[in-house]
């Protein structure tokens, strides 16, 4: 590409993206933007609920995630190619 | 020795702050006066969190509730930990910092819980130290809070407020009273939760907590109560809390919910009614 | 009793109760000491919980509440701040074989790590759009652009945004099998990811590497979409400070 084809191309972009702006973003938000809930992980001082769940269960510390198999989306989310269950698959074409 | 008063907090209901719970605040705060904050959820570099304490710093007073120092470890303190402290008392100013009498971590890990201490004349001299060097270090009095207990140790050379007295009186720091606390190892360690509160040195008592507790039972089917900030106060903790606040005059009160957060109104009206036993002794 | 025995009973519950811990009557603690180790286990399963909701949705919650215990053990927190309690998950899920049939779980929680980190990092002011419409042709190709530090980009041999996407929005198409790359931007104080178009990840990183855009254009490649990437970095704030050549 030449160098004027370049700056044509390249200007043009920026003009179209600065176009399709709505509203210019800012982190000068005002006090109702401060609105929303953490995302996640949180310190607290408060205890956990009472004495019998994971944490003293000998089987969940000896590894249950090692005979468990996941049951989640995982399990039935269809590729058109097949299940993402089998990515393996896929990824040995994708390298091949 | 320090500039902060023990007693810095308005001597009124404030709450455990709950970013969900912001709007709410603003707009219908009667009859929270000041927040209490957890610092180690402060200390991101910048975004939502901090933003929202910026805006509500111009309505509230603040209290910062250390969960992470674990002044009670055998590991020295983490200093990286207490400038990232230092780094938010100095930008927020709140009018209280308060931490556990507990450890929370061992050998470089971190455990996320307030784990037990023996009360003995090794563990004054090791926590002692480590309030030294926050007070130090924070350049202002700190708060110790007395733990929810849920086992004893064999060792232990001395009751709680023993402990307490003695720790206070070498450092200089103030108490925070969780009476809930007091309730929850009184029922689990077979005390008169009455008597703690008549030995303690309220002169020191700069905040009170209060919170709920679950129930549970130990091996031989005695009950075994937790800590879990889950649920509303309970009727035997606001008596006892009446009969100490009757004895001293007001004294800043903490609702404290950590799990099962609920609407902002029930929160309120928990703060209401430390607010009415305030009242009562004004 | 010392507190290394206390923690290694507390991480391991076919460990004894450390001796010394006693009830009211001085009998041994028993389940009482379960009320600790259950409350580390359970606070930080639940920190990863909330951390990587779509590591959980994908594997189910009664296999993530297993992951989490195996995970915990292998890598209790070093810092004290819960936000950031996880960042070993991608490698812990690359190198668990339990899981290996699921390659693309590092990645998807590499994007949950990256939209943490965004919420939580350092606030910026975006440039104005004005200033961009104001810059002549010629500045704006040889300008170098200071990014928002809550910008980050994940790139994957898989299709890492859209089963993020699949898994965090009701009714969006499932996904394809292919290579991704996304960005997570913050507009404000909320992180989105977004997608980014072929040659997006290569055009970002140079921006980030201090190159010009001129520069980032061309190390982009061919069929390099500018205008949708320039809309995404303006749309987000993510650009904000602009060095021009003298």
């Amino acid at each position: 590409m030449s160098i004027s084809t370049k700056t044509f191309v390249v200007a043009g972009a920026l003009a179209a993206a600065l176009a399709a702006q709505v509203a210019p973003a800012s982190a000068q938000e005002g006090k109702e933007k401060c609105f929303g809930v953490a995302l996640a992980g949180k310190n607290d001082c408060a205890a956990g609920p009472g004495t019998t769940c994971a944490g003293s269960s000998k089987v969940d510390y000896q590894g249950n995630a090692w005979s468990l198999v996941p049951a989640g989306t995982c399990a039935t989310m269809e590729l058109p190619e097949g299940r993402m269950g089998s990515l393996e698959a896929l990824d040995r074409d994708m390298a091949g | 020795m320090f500039d902060i008063a023990i007693k810095a907090l308005p001597a009124r209901p404030g709450v455990g702050y709950k970013p969900q719970h912001f709007k709410d605040i603003l707009e219908n705060p009667t009859p929270v006066k000041w927040l209490e904050i957890h610092a180690e959820n402060y200390m991101g570099d910048g975004g939502r969190p901090l933003a929202q304490l910026r805006h509500l710093t111009e309505r509230f007073a603040f209290s910062v509730h250390g969960v992470g120092l674990s002044i009670g470890g055998e590991d020295p303190l983490d200093e990286g930990h207490l400038a990232r402290l230092k780094h938010l008392c100095d930008w927020l100013q709140p009018a209280s910092f308060s931490e556990h009498l507990a450890w929370s971590g061992h050998d470089g890990m971190f455990l996320n819980d307030l784990l037990p201490l023996p009360y003995t004349a090794e563990t004054i001299t090791r926590v002692a130290d480590h309030i030294d060097r926050v007070q130090e270090v924070l350049g202002r009095r700190m708060l110790l809070e007395n733990p929810s207990s849920y086992l004893a140790f064999a060792g232990a050379e001395m009751p709680e407020v023993e402990f307490l007295r003695e720790v206070a009186r070498r450092t200089g720091c103030g108490l925070l009273l969780d009476v809930n606390n007091v309730f929850v190892s009184a029922t689990n360690l077979n005390f008169d939760a009455a008597g703690y509160l008549s030995d303690f040195p309220t002169d020191l008592v700069g905040e009170v907590h209060l919170g709920g507790h679950a129930v549970d039972v130990d091996d031989h089917g005695a009950p075994l109560l937790i800590d879990s900030h889950g649920t509303e106060v309970v009727d035997p903790v606001w008596q006892l809390y009446a009969g100490l606040i009757a004895q001293t005059g007001p004294l800043a009160t903490l609702i404290e919910w950590d799990n099962d957060v609920p609407d902002w109104s029930v929160l309120a009206a928990e703060a209401a009614r430390a607010a009415r036993i305030l009242d009562l002794a004004a | 009793m010392r507190q290394d025995a206390f923690t290694k009973a507390l991480l391991d519950p076919t460990l004894a109760v450390p001796e010394g811990l006693v009830d009211a009557q001085g009998r041994p603690a028993g389940r009482r000491f379960s009320v600790y180790r259950n409350n580390v286990a359970n606070s930080l399963t639940e920190g990863l919980e909330q951390g990587f909701p779509v590591i959980r949705k994908l594997v189910g919650d009664e296999y993530f509440k297993a992951l989490a215990g195996n995970f915990l053990r292998a890598h209790p927190p070093t810092s004290k701040l819960m936000m950031f309690y996880g960042a070993e998950m991608p490698a812990f899920l690359a190198d668990f074989p339990p899981l290996a049939h699921l390659p693309y779980l590092a990645d998807v929680a590499r994007l949950e790590l990256a939209l943490r980190e965004s919420y939580h990092a350092t606030d910026a002011t975006p440039i104005e759009v004005e200033v961009l419409s104001n810059l002549a042709p010629e500045a704006f190709i040889s300008a170098r652009f200071k990014l928002a530090p809550a910008l980050r980009v994940v790139v994957s041999r898989y299709p890492v945004w859209s089963i993020w996407q699949a898994n965090s929005v009701v009714g969006v198409p499932a996904p394809v099998m292919r290579p991704e790359a996304a960005i997570v931007i913050r507009p404000g104080y909320d992180p989105v990811a977004h997608l980014l178009p072929e040659g997006g990840a290569a055009f970002v990183g140079a921006l980030q590497a201090g190159q010009s855009i001129g520069a980032a254009v061309d190390l982009a490649g061919e069929g390099f979409d500018l205008s949708a990437i320039l809309g995404l970095l303006i749309g987000g704030g993510a650009l904000i400070e602009l060095n021009e050549e003298t």
